[in-house]
């Protein structure tokens, strides 16, 4: 029910949402909780195990309970804390885990099953037969548990990241985060205040207190002003600081959009920070904790502090009749403020003896709430007096308060431990934390608001000198100075199903069993009985949990420890981690010099690491990729074909040392080639495995041109440099990754060069004995532009690749096909291109997977031993050149037209399929159009002594198994003759 | 992390990239006597400090520089970050 008076709301405007179906009416500053409490809706959601009827608990983000499903269609969200979400007009909400309806849940029936479904549960009996876990039980299980359902729709908002730096991050606005920003703000320091209430203020908002003879309220809104007008201060409200990482960056969700019905145009529903602070003041608060007694989970059952905030800031109370349970003066004040508001409040059991009077209700000293009764919300509780008299109080709320925790959530991200305080009866942090963090007020067990105010503005003031800025000490406002009185109590003796845990329906009776059974350990104890999980990470039930085991085994709370918080503090969207990178966005695409060009061709594309690259070029007529594929080869090996092969990698090497370098660097040896020629490499890791192979063609003595493959352009290129760097400094040597300052073309078949002769400028000798295989030259062509020409062949025939800067590649292209048009030039893609290379019986990615030799590759007498070069050594290991090892063969189907699958394994003839037959893989395959049979490469035992031999090829994966016989891997023009024509 | 580059200042540690314990500089003479064995030992017999612990760090997507950075491999402090090829140099490493 809403108050006659009070609550910084604005009563003036109505807006209207829906809950499980219903409408309801709320104003501007309610949250969906405190809404609906004003529309006299306790009962908000099923518990996660038991299905029991819940309310709200809290009035902040540890909310346990009142979990929704917010909006729907593509924008539902699952797990959103009631507690949280700010009420806009048009806001749909759903209750979670509740079948068929929210007042009737079938599953209820767990409840009445309470004693099977113990902790461990799970464990104990679904363990036999394995078999049933997948078909039968797991499904049963996953509908039953869980939490909300997410869509399957997808997100249409969009999530941005973003990149913020600061001198002093103050992280919460409480009395201690103002005051501290305060501070460090009129002292001219960059200052970043984060909260993640739509609301500065913290507890100012939720409390009657006077600071300076004003309202908290009314202090913390002139505060928040006072900064909104210092250019230096940023203030971020509906902004979660959720975790502390190194070296005083902090990640940080702004809610940019979550109070809107949708987001306004351009806007992202929510923005990921990453701030860099130089300092950072946790002035996050303190959490209440409840107390444990029989069925104390009823809705209208909450925390005093919440029912407190929702009277005083919200102007709502679930009740007219509440009655508060506490072992604490702060229980008293929430008692005072109820009745301030006009709210009656019906008795104050407070467990301790001595507790004080309280004027206009009853205090009962020394008593205890034994149980609660109510079907879908408390009705009425039972108290045992002092006296051992039980007493029942008719009323439609309980404020229950065990005392405060300081929130030590980001206090432990690095390494804190947090010490227990006596005093207090909680833990605060401990002293080590993360560099350049400091604590104050609640968080720091200061629990006064004039402790707050102090102690904020003397860590703003030490956090600025620690910078060498000084800040004047403020006057501090004439506030409440009460001190925390408090007597440890954790639970009502004698009862079994006393909630501890909320969210995971986790008992006395549970952590009793885990003790039993030996989970002593709080780790143990958490993931024995769940204590502590899901999406509130047990911020009001850790404690009480803590405090039972320690009863159990004669501990106290100091030596039983408390569990380590992780990042995030509250949970954190995938969405607002992915940023801008989902769909298309997930990662770059590069395109090539061609691309566009290609386009217009109608070509087909294929994902090359991020490079989209031309698959094939269908005509037509064709109707099946293979058709383009063939005509793409023959064309090529009967006339001349052109490719875009500037996505391999590129880079040039420079220095009076560049030979030595590279002699190095490659296994086979570099340093004599001649100027003007080409030599193909291969590089090894230092483990002696092949890393990558491509050529290098030296321009000049003292300028090398190195290719590497695509997939490994950046990883051969970091090598380079750690070996120029780390291995050989005083080398003369540059290095400039060059792959996308060339565009580079493929001219292969064997009129390539009467193509060339079209193109490059007058005066150069192109003929076969003028610039032979293996050649290479700078040159200009189309009538002075500057280019480079490499004789180098991956398709086997009479091949170049030419190369201008990458600003000319698509009027390259174009010029290429306009003279190569007298012969019918083909554009060939990667299909093509992978056809010849098999054809040919080059290696390429599957070859070079990184688990090859040389030797495996055939290539074993490229590796000198005349010199040391990189892997060379540990490529002699007996491992890798024992008999038996694997080598590179070609491989024939015995009906040329049977596919042998990639990957398939290869046995002897008539050996059972399994690991021990094993005698190799197939690496690569495809269909020849010049053999007009299907053909394949791949790694065989002694390989090149089974020349001949009928193998198995067996693939359970496709079902395929065929024989195949072992034959040379140059498939086609074995003695290379076209390629030196 | 943020490691303070000694030519550039401070850069997130997401510009760069890791590859492991600085003895990688200490390649051995692959000509020399012994050299499968002391290779064995260069690359697969690191330590593992709970503590301070030297190691390579490539600022690929800055200067490219090759750092010896020295952190603490508890608390992730960076105690000291140095150019490897200075470190390199400093070892002994040359031509």
């Amino acid at each position: 029910m809403r108050l006659q008076q009070g609550g910084q709301i604005d009563r003036g405007q109505k807006i209207s949402f829906r809950f499980d179906g219903q409408y309801y009416k709320g104003h501007p500053g309610d949250t969906l909780a405190s809404a609906l409490l004003a529309n006299g809706v306790r009962l908000m959601g099923r518990s996660f195990k038991y299905h029991r009827p819940r309310g709200v608990l809290a009035a902040g983000s540890e909310e346990p309970n009142a979990l929704v499903e917010l909006r729907t269609g593509g924008r539902q969200e699952p797990n959103t804390r009631a507690t949280m979400v700010e009420l806009f007009d048009g806001l749909q909400a759903m209750p979670q885990n509740a079948w068929p309806s929210l007042r009737f849940d079938a599953l209820a029936i767990n409840d009445r099953f309470s004693n099977f479904l113990t902790a461990g549960f799970y464990y104990k009996t679904f363990m036999w037969p394995a078999a049933f876990w997948e078909k039968l039980y797991e499904p049963i299980i996953r509908r039953a548990a869980g939490l909300g359902s997410i869509t399957t729709q997808p997100d249409p908002d969009a999530y941005d990241k973003g990149y913020l730096h600061c001198d002093l991050l103050v992280i919460g606005a409480g009395p201690s985060g103002l005051m501290a920003a305060l501070t460090a703000g009129r002292a001219g320091a960059r200052v970043i205040l984060a909260d993640e209430d739509f609301r500065m203020g913290g507890r100012l908002n939720a409390d009657r207190q006077s600071i300076a003879d004003m309202a908290g309220a009314d202090w913390a809104a002139q505060a928040v002003a006072e900064l909104a007008q210092m250019p230096h201060v940023r203030l971020m409200p509906r902004c979660t600081v959720f975790g502390a990482f190194d070296h005083g960056i902090y990640g940080a969700v702004e809610r940019v959009s979550d109070h809107l019905l949708t987001p306004q145009p351009g806007k992202p529903r929510q923005t990921l920070w990453r701030i860099y602070s130089k300092r950072a003041l946790v002035c996050a608060g303190a959490i209440e904790r409840p107390i444990a007694f029989a069925n104390n989970d009823r809705p209208g059952i909450m925390l005093a502090g919440a029912l407190r905030a929702y009277a005083n800031r919200w102007a709502v109370s679930p009740a007219q009749d509440v009655a508060i349970f506490t072992n604490n003066d702060d229980g008293h004040r929430t008692a005072a403020d109820l009745m301030a508001l006009g709210v009656h409040v019906a008795a104050v059991i407070d467990t301790r003896p001595d507790a004080p009077p309280l004027a206009g209700t009853a205090v009962l000293a020394g008593a205890q709430v034994t149980d609660s009764a109510g079907r879908l919300g408390v009705r009425a509780v039972t108290v045992r007096l002092a006296n051992g008299q039980s007493r029942k109080l008719a009323v439609g709320a309980l404020g229950v308060t065990g005392g405060w925790n300081p929130n030590l959530g980001l206090t432990c991200h690095q390494r804190g431990r947090p010490v227990w305080e006596e005093g207090i009866a909680a833990f605060i942090p401990g002293a080590a934390l993360a560099p350049g963090m400091a604590v104050a007020g609640a968080a720091m067990g200061h629990f006064s608001t004039h402790a707050a105010l102090a102690t904020g503005a003397e860590a703003a003031r030490a956090a600025l000198a620690d910078l060498g800025h000084s800040a004047p000490a403020p006057d501090l406002p004439r506030t409440e100075d009460a001190p925390t009185r408090i007597t440890p109590f954790w639970h009502v003796a004698g009862t079994q199903r006393a909630w501890l845990d909320f969210q995971n329906d986790v008992t006395i009776k549970d952590v009793k069993l885990a003790h039993q059974e030996g989970f002593e350990a709080v780790e143990h104890l958490k993931r024995y009985t769940t204590l502590g999980m899901a999406t509130d990470q047990g911020k009001t039930a850790n404690l009480g949990g803590l405090a039972v085991m320690a009863e159990l085994t004669g501990q106290s709370i100091a030596q039983t420890g408390t569990t380590m918080f992780r990042p995030p503090y509250t949970p954190v969207a995938l969405g607002a981690l992915a940023g801008r990178s989902s769909g298309r966005d997930f990662r770059p695409t590069r395109l090539t010099p061609s691309h566009h060009w290609a386009r217009e061709q109608g070509a087909v594309f294929v994902e090359a690491g991020l490079w989209l690259r031309a698959q094939y070029y269908p005509r037509a007529g064709e109707s099946h990729w293979r058709e383009s594929v063939d005509r793409e080869v023959l064309a090529t090996r009967a006339s001349v074909g052109v490719c875009d092969v500037t996505t391999l990698g590129k880079v040039d090497v420079q220095g009076r040392d560049a030979a030595e370098f590279l002699n190095r660097i490659y296994c086979n040896g570099m340093a004599k080639l001649a100027v003007g020629r080409v030599r193909y490499g291969l590089m090894l890791r230092e483990d002696g495995i092949v890393f990558d192979d491509g050529t290098a063609a030296r321009l000049a003595e003292d300028h090398f041109v190195v290719t590497t493959t695509t997939a490994n352009a950046v990883a051969v290129f970091r090598h380079m440099e750690f070996a120029r760097q780390c291995l050989w400094p005083d080398l003369d040597v540059q290095l400039i990754s060059t792959t996308e300052a060339w565009a580079q073309f493929a001219l292969a078949g064997p009129k390539s060069r009467a193509v060339l002769e079209r193109l490059v400028d007058g005066g150069v000798d192109l003929s076969n004995a003028g610039f032979p295989f293996m050649a290479c030259a700078e040159l200009t062509i189309c009538n002075g532009c500057r280019a480079r020409l490499f004789r180098i062949s991956f398709s086997g025939e009479l091949a170049y690749e030419l190369a201008v800067p990458a600003r000319y590649g698509d009027a390259l292209i174009r010029k290429i096909m306009e003279v190569g048009a007298e012969y019918d030039i083909t554009p060939y893609g990667t299909e093509a291109l992978g056809v010849m290379r098999i054809e040919k019986g080059h290696a390429a990615g599957g070859e070079l997977n990184g688990t090859t030799t040389a030797r495996n590759l055939g290539l074993g007498r490229m590796v000198s031993t005349a010199k040391d070069s990189i892997g060379a050594v540990l490529s002699r290991r007996e491992g890798l050149v024992a008999p038996e090892g694997l080598e590179l063969v070609g491989l024939r189907p015995a009906n040329p037209q049977s596919q042998i699958p990639a990957g398939a394994h290869l046995l002897a003839q008539g050996a059972a399929l399994v690991a021990a037959n094993d005698l190799g893989h197939v690496t690569a395959s495809c269909y020849s159009p010049n053999l007009g049979s299907y053909i394949a490469l791949g790694f065989v035992k002694n390989g090149a002594a089974r020349m001949g031999e009928t193998l198995r090829a067996a693939s359970p994966l496709t079902g395929v198994d065929l024989e195949v016989q072992i034959t040379s891997p140059h498939f086609y023009d074995p003695e290379g003759e076209r390629l030196r024509a | 992390m943020i490691i303070p580059h000694p030519l550039l200042g401070p850069c997130d540690a997401q510009e760069f990239t890791y590859l492991g314990d600085a003895s990688l500089i200490a390649r051995p003479d692959g000509m020399a006597e012994g050299a499968a064995d002391a290779f064995y030992d260069y690359l697969y017999l690191r330590d593992n400090p709970a503590g301070l612990h030297r190691e390579l760090w490539y600022h690929e997507q800055g200067d490219r520089s090759w750092l010896v950075v020295t952190r603490n491999t508890l608390t992730h402090e960076i105690v000291t970050v140095e150019l490897a090829r200075d470190v390199a140099r400093a070892e002994g490493r040359g031509r």
